[in-house]
């Protein structure tokens, strides 16, 4: 390979057939274009979708949905259930394989607005009770001060998180909210953290008009003590939700005197189901991105090959010469072959080059727009793939030269120097 | 340098069994200087190919400077030809996208010489066919001549044991005919054998011997004996 002659062989041949062998490379050229840009894309998506999901991806919040709709245990239909603490104390000590569970609540409705004051200004927010370390679980991350501590919960602190859209509601455009009051239904809450959404997405406006105060201090002021509106647990590292999900709704059932098959009273949402969906979503698409790009440089690596055979024929005579002046059969596949792997690595490397440099340019635009949290977040192919991709590239070459190549040796040097 | 026994050569075409060569004997000494003449179908081509070990024989001996050549692979018949052997064409047969001095390299390439030592020799016997200051034409520049001499140059470079040249004045007028008859002349003095295919009397005479093959066997192997003053 490093036989200088060589290369200077295949830069003559390549030369004088400037238009043939770029329209040629053009093939190869563009199957590892199209694989790159997919990829990349295919890649960027799932980053975007798998940014909304944070850092949690594996929570179920249990609440409750509809009254019973069937008689059970001599009780009649129609009841109304309510957790208590006393639900997640069962499931703390009855289901194993639980690394963590607590209350939530909120004032209002799940989701509902409740209009707080602080002095001249005012809006609607959603107020909401929270755990320490909980801020990945709510989709947020700190920006400003701190999240809830566990101080806060076991001396029911009057401290509360606000979401950035409520910081520019309720305060002025320089002001620090930090150390600051809010009034909420006549309490004073002293603002300690402003937190921000994580994602851009649909949910992104709800969760930036969010109030989190501690859920001991909500319940307590608010008078919930004996209620817990949704039960969040998580289960231990290893163990998939979808395993502790049925149990624990099961303990909620039999605890409530629920029908078994009364369903919809104990509602439930499973994330890491949502997670594994769209994760199945993403093989599927970067499957599909592989197939496509595989398929175009397939077709280009035909077209080299094509173009190859033409390239014997017409170097017939030049062949059977090289022949009788003592080129080996060997020496010639040799000397096709590496043309072949030539051309469409150096074709394909420059549609790996294009392809990485347009996806970093959507990168640099979408980061200069401020566009990093969307849908769509940070195109990338990872160095692994780009090798594959480079070896499926030599490969082809080298299968696209082989019959070729096995007709450049099997030139019979009398009928190749029979003049015409 | 040259032993051919009984050499027996046949085609098959579709159905027909040609018989080409029919037992051609032929001798031919090291330093010799011969001609090889027969009419169109004479088998004078077959002939060439297979002393040129480009073409098997059915049946007989061969052996090209002692070396029996029999059954051999592509591979050891590539380097036998490649070390023995100087071929020059009719058509010249120039690689058309390489200068004069790379197209006397190429059979060097094949002897595995090295860059610098392969144009070193190439420049030699460009030189010694007075083409030295045509060395970076490519073939297209050069005249018919011209391209004949560094094709001759080409066939000296890995000084073979035997030159082969299949009708070499085919494609040329006749002053330069002549021109390249004194050219192998000259290499023959310098004591190289060379046989010449030809169907021309004129350059066929001022060989030291004239084959003449008929219907696949030799009818004449005279040495011409006036010849021999010419070149003294």
């Amino acid at each position: 390979m490093i036989d200088i002659d060589k290369w200077q062989e295949i830069y003559l041949t390549i030369k004088q057939h400037k238009v043939r062998t770029g329209l040629t490379a053009f093939g190869v050229f563009w199957g590892i274009f199209m694989l790159v840009a997919l990829l990349g894309a295919g890649k960027g998506l799932e980053r975007g979708v798998m940014n909304g999901f944070g850092d949690v991806t594996n929570v179920v919040f249990f609440w409750v949905g509809n009254a019973s709709q069937l008689p059970y245990k001599g009780l009649s239909k129609g009841r109304t259930i309510h957790y208590t603490d006393d639900d997640i104390e069962a499931i703390r000590s009855r289901i194993k394989d639980i690394d963590l569970v607590k209350d939530l609540n909120g004032l209002g409705n799940y989701g509902s607005a409740q209009y707080i004051v602080r002095g001249e200004k005012s809006g609607s927010f959603s107020v909401r009770g929270s755990h320490e370390n909980m801020a990945p679980m709510h989709q947020v991350r700190v920006i400003k001060g701190r999240y809830i501590n566990k101080r806060d919960i076991d001396d029911k602190r009057k401290i509360a998180i606000i979401g950035t859209r409520v910081e520019e509601l309720l305060f002025e455009q320089n002001e620090d909210p930090i150390g600051k009051s809010l009034n909420i239904y006549g309490v004073h809450f002293q603002v300690v953290g402003v937190v921000k959404p994580r994602s851009s997405g649909d949910n992104a406006q709800r969760d930036a008009e969010v109030i989190f105060i501690p859920n001991s201090t909500l319940r307590y002021a608010f008078n919930q003590t004996d209620t817990v509106g949704t039960i969040v647990l998580r289960p231990k590292h290893g163990v998939h939700a979808n395993i502790v999900q049925p149990q624990v709704e099961k303990l909620l059932m039999e605890r409530h005197k629920i029908h078994p098959s009364d369903a919809g009273v104990v509602s439930s949402f499973n994330l890491q189901e949502q997670y594994d969906k769209v994760q199945g979503l993403f093989t599927g698409i970067t499957f599909f991105s592989w197939l496509v790009a595989i398929g175009t440089i397939m077709a280009g690596a035909i077209g080299v090959g094509n173009i190859m055979l033409i390239v014997v024929k017409e170097r017939t005579r030049e062949i059977g010469l090289r022949k009788a002046l003592g080129a080996t059969p060997i020496s010639i596949v040799v000397m096709i072959v590496q043309e072949s792997v030539v051309l469409t690595t150096v074709a394909g490397y420059i549609g790996l080059f294009l392809g990485v440099l347009l996806l970093e340019s959507v990168t640099m635009l979408m980061e200069k727009m401020g566009m990093g949290d969307g849908i769509f977040s940070k195109p990338e192919i990872d160095f692994g793939t780009a090798m594959v991709a480079v070896i499926v590239l030599v490969i082809s070459g080298i299968l696209a030269a082989a019959l070729p190549a096995a007709k450049a040796a099997g030139v019979d040097p009398i009928l190749a120097l029979q003049d015409e | 340098m040259i032993e051919l026994k009984a050499i027996h050569k046949s085609y098959s075409t579709g159905q027909q069994q040609v018989h080409v060569l029919k037992g051609v004997d032929m001798f031919v000494a090291e330093g010799e200087l011969v001609s090889i003449m027969g009419s169109s179908g004479s088998g004078k081509s077959t002939l060439l190919n297979i002393i040129g070990i480009l073409d098997h024989y059915d049946s007989g001996h061969y052996r090209l400077a002692g070396t029996p050549i029999n059954g051999l692979t592509e591979r050891k018949a590539a380097y036998l030809r490649n070390r023995m052997i100087g071929f020059i064409f009719q058509a010249f047969n120039l690689l058309p996208f390489k200068n004069a001095m790379e197209n006397v390299a190429l059979p060097l390439y094949y002897m595995k010489v090295g860059r610098k030592e392969r144009n070193r020799r190439a420049m030699e016997y460009l030189e010694m066919l007075n083409l030295t200051d045509r060395w970076n034409h490519m073939p297209n520049e050069l005249s018919g001549g011209q391209k004949q001499r560094v094709a001759i140059a080409r066939a000296l470079v890995t000084q073979p044991k035997v030159i082969l040249a299949d009708e070499p004045t085919g494609a040329l007028d006749s002053v330069t005919s002549q021109e390249i008859v004194e050219v192998l002349k000259n290499i023959h003095d310098l004591g190289n054998t060379i046989i010449v295919v030809t169907h021309e009397h004129e350059i066929a005479e001022q060989t030291q011997r004239q084959i003449i093959l008929h219907d696949g066997l030799i009818s004449s192997n005279e040495v011409d004996a006036d010849i021999l003053p010419i070149r003294a």
